[in-house]
């Protein structure tokens, strides 16, 4: 029956002159970000602190952006929903963060890091912010390292790099495990040392809520005191959203519980084009979902891929303890699949692989959507001291989680949603496409193509607050009129606050029976269903169809228990879960408009024989740019990509 | 009472487990705070069975899970029990105080842009393990909560210990100690009991506290 049923397909408006303009300056992409500098307008040093920048999010970009001005000068109103700019998700990053710096005698230089970053993104970034991210690099790893992260040294003193994320090179600088934890901590004491010498506001446990437009540019926030329920108007020269990705969009992803993605999904209702929102990460070493109250998954370094053979039963559902099961029926079909790369093969194509062994039935653990990463031959081979010694923190950190021990019977992985390389669209200044509206970090997009490199995502979140963005916003400001800033009277002002408060009274005036939590849960379903590590077009218009349902029901049924003129926590998910269930429609849209296989963007259609994603280049060598009007209707504007110093080509 | 706890919960997803069973009874849930539920972010913590953040030794609360509390099968869940910390509402506390210490001196003054190259910056292999063992603190606030005066030397001789390791840290290490010690006297006096260290999650070691006083001395010493 369900063939007949009626399925709206999703109605997609191209914009008549769909053509946008990133700002990068002709010529040479090597030199353009040193060449757009020396032609950015400068603010002198008296009129600085009669600007007022508004920073949201204390991340590594938030946190270094907010410091960065403040030391310069500006007055800066910083904003994070936590009760501590520490503890921004940034802090969870485990491997490391790369840089160009090519000290080592490797091969190693700012071309190859080009080079690799473009193509591990599938020829789908803008090759001149790939530049810039690389120069900058150098200098990213100075400063952090002064302000306090204490990267691995060598026995001589010098910085420690490794290998990483399958780079042939050694440019990954790391803090043991903790490299986004030591970052973060540093980034978030420079804020506070600006908060001491009063150059920056800082606002903790407020979330912004709104975006005020006023005559065509950004200038304020409506923010929410999450103690006090209390609704305040922030204006100010610029914002700066640095809020992070949107992973957490599936319910069960390696994010924070409280990351999300209203920040720049309001952006994006009040204009701020969303580009490529269907290009997600997925890790193919996370741990799997094992009960149904399990509340996130969480991630295993990928460096287990080294030792550890990945397999599944060749018979689907065995029931068999894995002990028991015979070497000849074992498959494992990474080794088999990919002869050259084996158990190392990169990220997207491990997800892939075991997707399809997971939903052919193959999957293994309580709830059969799992695969083994197994350590026996690895054990036997070199002896258990050996496995201990490089990979005991995370043995233990498996069976902390799992109760099961590593040593003796295989882990147990699956693909989980992990990055976002979509975002708010930006220009080569980081600049949105509302003036005044500058992202950075995860929440923009420009780095990183359809797949980003492993220790690329700190990299870009530090690149963006020390040095890009600090650079290009008093470029803006030098444009604008120093002193008073928007009245918080003003009509667009009142129309944001009448905007935030209706919906917080819609939603705590619901007679619904469902808590918002439910709703996340179901959409993260829909979502690893059909716009999950495979799509194809009939399953992702289920998937609209199945999310438009599901937000009326929302609408429909949702309960938020408490008042909302104090702490609650259940409206705070409800706001996150609505604006979820909107952007979660638009990642459909986008994915079945894009109608190429790129990096993690696997359409099914689009594989070559042996499994691989195809490009068309001749159709979407571009990056896709989406409105959504105020009745909800989508249309795509884009951005033809050129590469001049990286050969378009097939990754391999 | 929960009939469906299972031994892979953790003491979060209990907490999650009875909030839906309360919302299902048409009651609030229990407001308590979580985000990376990996142990790394410091959001967590609550007094369980009067432990800071639960039965499992240097364990924090998003970690600790029911498989391993043996034969505890009641558990008695309260926030983070400190005169520095603010109920803010059920298991929720205002750790701001934690923030004002770092805010005070826990910071390096090295302005974007202004750093020399790090590979010329020595730092030697061992010291650098050492300020990365000191770094470690998730700043979740538990050693303030464990210790039975209140104290934050835990908490804040890391932050001494780890700066003044490092090349730019010590530039700044007089002062630093001074105004870090200052702040101190929101939270109780030391007397090393050695509390906080048995449920540091991030396993700090009892010199941290050694380092608030040795900095304050040197400091003292120091003069001007």
């Amino acid at each position: 029956m369900n063939a007949f049923r009626f399925r709206p397909r999703p109605k997609v408006t191209v914009a008549e002159s769909p053509v946008l303009q990133a700002g990068v300056p002709a010529g040479d992409p090597r030199t353009a970000w040193r060449r757009r500098c020396a032609e950015y307008r400068l603010v002198s040093p008296a009129n600085r602190k009669k600007y007022t920048v508004i920073v949201v999010g204390t991340g590594l970009a938030g946190s270094g952006v907010a410091a960065a001005l403040g030391e310069l000068g500006y007055r800066v109103e910083c904003f994070t929903f936590h009760d501590a700019p520490r503890r921004a998700h940034s802090v969870a990053a485990q491997g490391g963060i790369n840089a160009a710096r090519a000290r080592k005698v490797d091969g190693d230089s700012l071309e190859r890091f080009v080079k690799d970053t473009v193509k591990g993104g599938d020829f789908r970034s803008r090759e001149a912010d790939v530049w810039r991210l690389g120069e900058e690099s150098i200098r990213v790893i100075d400063h952090m390292s002064a302000i306090g992260a204490p990267f691995a040294r060598e026995y001589g003193g010098q910085l420690a790099t490794r290998s990483f994320g399958g780079v042939q090179v050694s440019r990954t600088y790391y803090t043991r495990g903790q490299t986004g934890q030591q970052l973060q901590i540093a980034g978030a004491q420079a804020l506070l040392k600006q908060v001491e010498r009063g150059t920056v506001t800082l606002h903790t446990r407020t979330e912004m809520l709104d975006l005020i437009v006023a005559d065509g540019r950004a200038q304020g926030i409506v923010v929410r005191d999450l103690v006090t329920g209390e609704l305040q108007v922030v204006t100010g020269h610029a914002v700066v959203l640095a809020t992070g990705g949107y992973g957490s969009v599936y319910f069960h992803s390696t994010l924070a519980m409280n990351s999300n993605a209203t920040a720049t999904w309001r952006a994006h209702r009040r204009g701020a084009l969303f580009a490529s929102p269907s290009f997600i990460q997925f890790h193919p070493t996370a741990l799997p979902i094992s009960s149904k109250w399990q509340s996130k998954t969480t991630l295993m370094s990928e460096s287990l891929r080294n030792d550890g053979r990945i397999w599944v039963p060749v018979k689907a559902g065995d029931e068999r303890a894995p002990g028991d099961i015979p070497e000849a029926e074992r498959d494992y079909y990474l080794e088999r699949r990919y002869p050259a790369f084996g158990n190392l093969t990169p990220r997207d194509i491990a997800s892939r692989a075991a997707r399809t062994e997971i939903d052919a039935g193959r999957g293994v653990g309580p709830l059969k959507n799992s695969v083994y990463l197994d350590f026996r031959d690895a054990i036997s081979r070199l002896g258990k001291a050996v496995i201990a010694e490089r990979y005991g923190n995370l043995f233990e950190m498996y069976h902390d989680a799992t109760g099961e021990d590593p040593y003796e019977v295989p882990m147990r992985i699956a693909p989980g949603a992990h990055f976002t390389m979509g975002g708010l669209w930006s220009d080569f200044d980081q600049m949105t496409s509302i003036p005044g509206l500058f992202v950075g970090g995860e929440a923009g997009n420009n780095y990183h193509g359809a797949n980003r490199l492993g220790a690329n995502s700190l990299l870009s979140a530090c690149v963006d607050g020390w040095f890009t963005l600090p650079l290009a916003i008093p470029n803006y400001l030098a444009g604008v009129t120093p002193g008073p800033v928007l009245e918080s009277s003003a009509p667009e002002a009142k129309e944001a606050l009448e905007n935030v408060k209706r919906r917080i009274s819609k939603l705590v005036g619901n007679k619904g029976r469902q808590r918002p939590t439910t709703f996340h849960r179901r959409l993260g379903e829909i979502l690893y269903r059909y716009c999950g590590v495979m799509r194809d077009a009939e399953g992702l218009e289920q998937g609209f169809q199945e999310v438009r349902e599901l937000r009326e029901e929302f609408w429909r049924d949702v309960r938020v228990a408490g008042a909302a003129d104090r702490l609650n926590q259940e409206l705070e998910r409800a706001g996150r879960v609505a604006d979820f269930l909107e952007l979660a429609e638009l990642m459909i849209v986008d994915a079945l408009d894009r109608d190429e296989s790129c990096g993690a963007h696997f359409r099914v259609e689009h594989a070559s024989a042996d499994g691989e994603a195809e490009r068309d280049d001749a159709r979407w060598c571009s990056v896709s740019a989406w409105q959504t009007d105020a009745d909800g209707n989508h249309r795509r504007l884009s951005e033809g990509l050129r590469f001049e110093s990286v050969q378009l080509q097939v990754r391999n | 009472m929960l009939e469906d706890a299972t031994p892979e919960m953790s003491l979060l997803e209990l907490l999650d487990r009875l909030n839906d069973q309360l919302c299902e009874q048409g009651e609030e849930p229990i407001a308590f705070e979580s985000d990376c539920r990996e142990g790394v972010c410091g959001a967590c913590g609550v007094t369980v069975n009067g432990t800071p953040h639960g039965p499992v030794p240097n364990t924090p609360s998003c970690r600790q899970h029911l498989r391993a509390f043996g034969g505890i099968t009641k558990l008695r869940i309260e926030p983070l029990r400190s005169a520095a910390f603010p109920v803010v509402r059920d298991l929720v506390v205002d750790r701001s105080a934690l923030d004002r210490v770092i805010r005070a001196g826990g910071h390096v003054d090295v302005m974007a842009g202004t750093a020399p190259d790090a590979d010329d910056m020595l730092i030697g292999h061992a010291d650098a393990e050492v300020a990365l063992d000191f770094a470690a603190c998730i700043g979740c606030g538990a050693c303030v909560a464990a210790c039975p005066n209140g104290a934050a030397h835990l908490f804040a001789g890391a932050k001494l210990a780890h700066l003044a390791m490092l090349p730019h840290g010590k530039v700044e290490r007089t002062r630093r100690a001074r105004a870090v010690v200052e702040t101190l006297d929101e939270f109780g006096p030391c007397s090393s009991y050695g509390e906080c260290v048995e449920v540091c999650p991030a396993g700090l070691p009892l010199t941290a506290v050694a380092a608030v006083h040795r900095e304050g001395l040197r400091a003292i010493f120091k003069g001007k």
